[in-house]
């Protein structure tokens, strides 16, 4: 790890120069928010947004991702057999990633990249990524980071970290690919690590909102399961997507077929737990049919069973989108407090 | 990187349909390269999604047992769109198979015991496997004595007929096969539902007596007070679920209980695990 | 804490003391600023949780259906047009539900708000027809009216159309405000400026299904996106598939649409998806003289045959 100064003029050239050795990908505003974008040359990413709308993990994990082709035409020699389509698995370039949508792939890693199995996709993707931080200075209020185990400026999952400071970028390079991305955009400036560390250290005071997790670990799974606030805390809940689909850490999927003649591709598609056809069986019978069992799965997942499964921390880095997206104001901050201060017996403040 | 979410081509070998309803149908499949036959190593009480090219997949129990070669069995009721479609499949045909997937039946901690094995309808599947697998020869000699209750709605509906009544002829296993109701005068065998049968017929539940219990809900419901009643040890109670699955390798999130996926961490727990988890299936 | 609140919480009290009604659903204060969460109270000693304020945009109505209870609801102008949509529809009966009328003034637009503040919202308080934001770069004024989200600034239904109670005097309606302008700006492209106009409305969309879960017309057991047997729809990021999705969905609330905004509302990518649903509100207006959920004594045009009916086709 060492330490660099960037002045922003630099910066500016910098990035022109990651064009040809690797894919560009930064914030963009596309409508009414920012969203990761792949960017073309001569385009500089946006970093006036406090956070992209849809956290990065698309960028990693496509909403829609082609799994395989194949033909259904019996005439062909390989009809009705799968086959990989060719992809761009070239290196890129992610510039601005909010330490906390960096974080959490370290926790979806753990999904997709397990002893037994492998998610080739992800897996191919991931590695392909340089992830280029742009730490927090000025977290939202809804960011509760530091309970969620990363924070403004945490460098877990990052392969450089940049801190703005006016007129450069104190920057720390954290890996060999930080090295290689920093080298090929001419970076060379000698930082300033006191400097860095004083602005971390200011920027994690400034997450107001905290919320405590601790006793989590510690709550019997079908206690809480069984617990009575849940129909009061899934009352408002409309059942979309949205805090899924946001969130950088819900890793759900589906798989479908799609045919168009006689040319098929099998797809992987974000899927929601919020949904009923998430867990319908053939016959009809659906074991979380009730919107609360949908809202009680959800946060379970997030804050016990992901606890308990992995032994690190909580399903969720505190990035607050699902907090300030959610068209119903559920919130997870307050589910979790709830579930924390959980004695079966007593009476919960719901 | 070896790809878990290719499926593995195959032909379909021959179709037997095994129920008067027409519903349930066997499927036997052989790989288009025989080195996926090896990859394909299963034991009883594994599954495999079969991939119908085009119209996606299902997560079927695998009904042959690892010592048939060549060829793998699954038998499959209608409820769906792919299940449907395989319906419609003739031999010849080519799709694909995924796995095998999840646990099996716990055979190394039941050696040496006795096996109660109580089925219900079409979830007889990874039994039949299990029981042709118990039965050979090289397998027979390490487990003591083998109870087999299997009861479906009437005799039309019993799968692997054949095979009933070759076991039944057995001295190396207790047969108890059982209908709803006998719609034929010349049914030799009991009539009743398959908890009641278990009553009556199961051996005493002690240390060396395990029991595997496979079936629709409602026969669960009502075959696990029996077991109680006889002296199962609720650790020695094997069970096999099922829920909504697609990927089948613990990852697309859906078929949990608890923090358990059925689809990796199952489909078989015990009676006591499953106490422990959200009953979610 | 306001008049209407109060009225609201006085009304739920004794609807339940009285054993009126099982449960009385309403709002309470949201944990983030312009948001209140739709909430029951069983319990006439939690009638205080109630609030009533500019961030009550979610309809109510959608919260009324499948359920077994005596419901006391507290709903405006267009919640209670809902209702009025669902008891037509046999969705509820209405001796199940005690429709407790707030006059309505509009409901702010939290992306407006967001877009005017200075920096990041910290609180919104509304006083005397103006609302006070504060920021991180600081405190503003605006005149509320400014603020309103666009189908409350074109409403012209802000009474209940049913109730039976009111939480507050009745307000003035605006029956000659201009409600299809934009409407009209889509009808006079051309084909292919159209198509483009659709499609970039429709670029961020990540289908969610916000907009139509939030939609209390959307309660059909199974959605025919979600449909397998015939599969209607794919279900990734294909824009045929999500244009379906919208147009579809817009079509099935053809004269049946109160232009409650919630859709809309809810969307997380700020989908101005009333565009779909207006054209076709439009229709039902110019073509059958119908505005949804207006009466229980009439039947909705696309469930009855005229004579008369404007379309060709039908004769």
């Amino acid at each position: 790890m060492r330490d660099l100064k960037i002045a922003k003029t630099d910066w500016a050239k910098g990035v022109e120069k990651l064009f040809g050795p690797y894919r560009v990908f930064g914030p963009k505003k596309e409508g009414l928010f920012h969203n990761f974008a792949r960017l073309e040359k001569g385009e500089a990413p946006d970093f006036s947004c406090k956070n992209t709308r849809l956290s990065a993990k698309g960028l990693i994990y496509p909403q829609t991702e082609k799994m395989f082709e194949y033909t259904l035409d019996p005439n062909k020699p390989d009809h009705h057999v799968h086959k990989e389509p060719v992809k761009d698995y070239s290196p890129m370039a992610v510039l601005g990633i909010r330490p906390c949508d960096a974080k959490a792939f370290t926790l979806v890693k753990l999904n997709f990249d397990t002893p037994e199995y492998k998610d080739p996709y992800w897996i191919k993707n991931y590695a392909a990524a340089t992830f280029v931080g742009l730490a927090c200075d000025a977290p939202c209020h809804a960011c509760f980071c530091t309970s969620a185990g990363t924070g403004p400026y945490d460098t877990a999952g990052l392969d450089v970290l940049l801190a703005d400071a006016g007129d450069f970028f104190l920057a720390k390079v954290l890996t060999e690919k930080g090295e290689k991305l920093v080298a090929a955009a001419g970076w060379a400036g000698a930082g300033d690590a006191g400097a860095f560390e004083a602005k971390a250290k200011a920027a994690g005071d400034k997450v107001v909102s905290k919320v405590n997790t601790a006793k989590l670990a510690g709550k019997v799974t079908n206690d809480l399961h069984a617990a009575p606030f849940w129909e009061d805390l899934a009352f408002a809940c409309i059942n979309c997507g949205t805090c899924t689909y946001l969130c950088p850490t819900c890793w759900c999927f589906d798989i479908q077929d799609e045919v168009c003649g006689t040319e098929g591709c099998r797809l992987k598609n974000w899927d929601s737990c919020m949904y009923p056809l998430f867990t319908m069986h053939g016959t009809g019978h659906n074991p979380r049919g009730e919107k609360a069992q949908r809202v009680r799965q959800r946060f379970m997942h997030k804050l016990k069973y992901f606890v308990d499964k992995y032994g690190a921390g909580i399903h969720c880095v505190g990035c607050g989108r699902c907090v300030t997206a959610c068209p119903v104001n559920i919130d997870i901050r307050r589910v979790a407090e709830i579930m924390n201060g959980y004695e079966p017996g007593k009476d919960c403040a719901v | 990187m070896q790809n878990p979410y290719f499926p593995y081509p195959v032909r379909i070998d021959e179709v037997i349909t095994e129920t008067e309803d027409k519903n349930l149908k066997t499927f036997k499949f052989v790989f288009l390269d025989p080195g996926d036959e090896k990859k394909f190593a299963y034991t009883p009480g594994q599954f495999g999604e079969l991939s119908v090219t085009g119209k996606g997949e299902i997560p079927i129990g695998i009904a042959s047992s690892p010592t048939e070669k060549g060829f793998v069995k699954f038998t499959v009721n209608k409820v769906g769109v792919v299940s449907t479609a395989l319906h419609n499949m003739v031999p010849g045909d080519i799709m694909g198979i995924r796995g095998p997937m999840g646990n099996w039946y716990p055979w190394e901690r039941m050696r040496g015991k006795n096996i109660v094995i109580v089925g219900g309808g079409f979830a007889f599947t990874t039994l039949r496997s299990s029981i042709v697998w118990l039965l050979d020869p090289a397998n027979r000699k390490n487990y003591g004595d083998i109870h087999v209750i299997y009861g479906a709605r009437s005799p039309g509906m019993l799968l692997y007929r054949d095979e009933l009544m070759e076991w039944e002829r057995r001295d190396d296993i207790h047969m108890h096969i059982t209908v709803d109701r006998a719609d034929t005068p010349d049914w030799k065998y009991n009539v009743g539902f398959v908890p009641a049968v278990t009553e009556a017929k199961a051996p005493p539940g002690d240390a060396d007596t395990f029991a595997i219990v496979c079936g629709p809900p409602i026969m669960i419901k009502f075959t696990q007070p029996v077991l109680d009643k006889l002296g199962y040890s609720h650790d020695q109670i094997i069970m096999s679920l099922e829920n909504r699955m697609k990927c089948g390798i613990g990852m697309c999130g859906r078929c949990n209980i608890g923090m358990e996926f059925v689809c990796k961490d199952g489909p078989v727990f015990t009676l006591n695990q499953l106490k422990k988890t959200p009953r979610e299936y | 804490m306001n008049a209407m609140t109060d009225k609201i919480r006085q009304i739920a009290r004794r609807l339940l003391e009285e054993g009126k009604v099982d449960m009385v659903v309403g709002f309470r204060k949201g944990t983030v600023p312009m948001m209140s969460e739709p909430c029951f109270i069983k319990d006439s000693a939690r009638v205080d949780a109630l609030v009533w304020d500019g961030n009550c945009g979610i309809n109510l109505a959608n919260y009324l259906t499948r359920r077994k209870e005596r419901m006391a609801v507290v709903a405006k102008g267009c919640d209670t047009r809902n209702i009025v949509t669902h008891i037509i529809e046999n969705q509820i009966r209405r001796e199940q539900v005690y429709i407790i009328g707030v006059p309505c003034q509009g409901m702010i637009d939290k992306r407006k708000v967001k877009n005017l503040a200075d920096g990041e919202v910290l609180s919104v308080e509304e006083k005397d027809g103006k609302v006070v934001v504060t920021a991180g770069g600081g405190e503003k004024s605006f005149d509320r009216t400014a603020l309103l989200q666009d189908n409350c600034a074109i409403c012209h239904h802000k009474n209940p159309a049913l109730s039976d109670e009111l939480a507050g005097e009745l307000v003035r309606e605006n029956p000659d405000v201009d409600r299809y302008e934009d409407v009209r700006k889509v009808e006079a492209m051309g084909a292919a400026e159209k198509w483009k106009f659709f499609d970039e409305l429709l670029s961020t969309c990540i289908r969610c299904y916000a907009c139509r879960n939030a939609c209390p017309l959307c309660y059909c057991p199974t959605c025919f996106v979600d449909e397998s047997k015939p599969q209607w729809v794919g279900k990734g990021q294909d824009p045929t598939d999500t244009r379906t999705f919208h147009f579809l969905r817009a079509f099935h609330c053809a004269g049946r649409c109160t232009d409650c905004g919630s859709c809309e509302r809810a969307c997380p990518m700020g989908i101005p998806v009333r565009q779909f649903t207006k054209k076709l509100e439009k229709d039902a207006k110019e073509l059958f003289g119908w505005e949804a959920g207006m009466t229980l004594d009439a039947r909705p045009p696309l469930d009855t045959f005229r004579p008369d009916d404007p379309g060709a086709f039908i004769k």
